[in-house]
């Protein structure tokens, strides 16, 4: 079966090794946390979020923290988006403050 | 068809026929799997769990004959006799319809365990059909199980959802509950099996299926035009017989009452040669 299959049926990549492959990777995460890992996140935005604006003047949606998984490691990427904004702002201050000095 | 005098107190074994995902089979094996029970002699009971859409009437052929239900039974308008459907076919065999009401709330956990210890009092085995998903009627047909079996389709989605569903059989049953020294038996029964797609690398096989599971192997279902035959006419598709999925889930009965079968894969025949050079994307 498998030479006649090779010799004319059009060569199609093997589909199910990667229905295995996605699965075992992803059962294997929802089952040592049953999805919960990543309830946190929103959260963890929130927080991230509050304590760069101590600093910095950021919008909501400028900090991004994104979960990746991978084969062996999980990733968690956090995304902190300076506005260009914020440097001029702080341009802006440094120049009074330089008027005031003057 | 089969009468069989039985002295000894009936056997009183509850096993849910539950799955996660919808459509990968669950009535058409609950059906199956009931009514091969009872072609064997053992008293045979099924329920069905999916309030709100019944369904199971229908492949069993008796949706003319429902007069009370379930939740009549659970309320207490009804009598489980006056609601117990015995099959024309097999008299080993009755029917609990469901409700078609609306109220999710309906079913109770304190009501399900009384109707099931009273269908315990006389049936061997209570075959429960669980709806799809993990909610309330789910929860409540796999809670006091003995035994699990989780139809499977060789598929990511419902391979992904069945996982889930082992996970609450170990957890959210009361045999997990309360720590009982036999957890639920789970077992897998693979339906829609289709060795040729396989062959072509387009299906996971059995093992991969079983690989990722990690439960026992009930049986495999191959891909059959009988299913749809037998439930065009509301006869449970193992009373179709000879068909590869008659003789599939008759093993998976046999399996189930304690019987060593061998596992075969009774698909159906293979296309001929100018079929596959020339039919195959038909």
């Amino acid at each position: 079966m498998s030479l006649f299959g090779f010799a004319f049926k059009p060569r199609r990549a093997k589909t199910a090794q990667t229905a295995k492959d996605r699965l075992q990777l992803l059962l294997a995460h929802e089952r040592a946390s049953g999805a919960p890992d990543i309830e946190f996140l929103p959260q963890l935005q929130a927080d991230l979020l509050a304590v760069i604006r101590k600093y910095v003047k950021v919008d909501d949606d400028d900090v991004e923290v994104k979960m990746q998984r991978e084969d062996d490691v999980s990733s968690l990427e956090i995304n902190v988006e300076m506005p260009a904004r914020a440097k001029d702002d702080a341009k802006a201050d440094a120049g009074t403050d330089s008027a005031k000095k003057a | 068809m089969t009468t069989q005098i039985k002295e000894e107190a009936p056997l009183g074994k509850i096993i849910v026929i539950t799955s996660g995902k919808g459509g990968v089979g669950k009535t058409t094996s609950a059906a199956a799997i009931s009514a091969g029970l009872a072609k064997l002699g053992h008293k045979t009971v099924v329920i069905d769990f999916d309030v709100g859409l019944r369904n199971l009437d229908m492949i069993m052929g008796c949706e003319r004959r429902v007069v009370f239900d379930f939740i009549n039974v659970i309320q207490g308008d009804a009598k489980l006799k006056q609601a117990l459907i015995k099959d024309k076919r097999l008299d080993t065999l009755s029917i609990l319809p469901t409700s078609q009401t609306r109220d999710k709330d309906a079913l109770t956990q304190e009501g399900v365990e009384a109707v099931l210890n009273e269908l315990k009092q006389e049936f061997d085995y209570i075959i429960c059909d669980s709806p799809a998903g993990i909610e309330r009627g789910a929860q409540l047909a796999m809670y006091f199980a003995d035994e699990a079996v989780v139809v499977t389709n060789p598929e990511v989605s419902s391979v992904r959802d069945s996982d889930r569903v082992l996970g609450l059989l170990a957890s959210k049953t009361r045999r997990a509950e309360s720590g009982a020294a036999e957890p639920v038996k789970a077992q897998v029964l693979l339906t829609r099996h289709d060795q040729g797609r396989i062959d072509r690398g387009e299906m996971m096989t059995v093992e991969d299926v079983l690989e990722i599971l990690a439960v026992p192997l009930l049986g495999i279902i191959p891909e059959s035009q009988a299913v749809l035959r037998a439930s065009n006419v509301g006869t449970p598709v193992i009373l179709d017989d000879p068909s590869n999925a008659s003789r599939a889930y008759a093993d998976a009965v046999a399996r189930l009452t304690g019987e060593d079968v061998e596992m075969r894969v009774g698909d159906e025949p293979k296309p001929g040669l100018f079929q596959r050079l020339f039919g195959r994307s038909a």
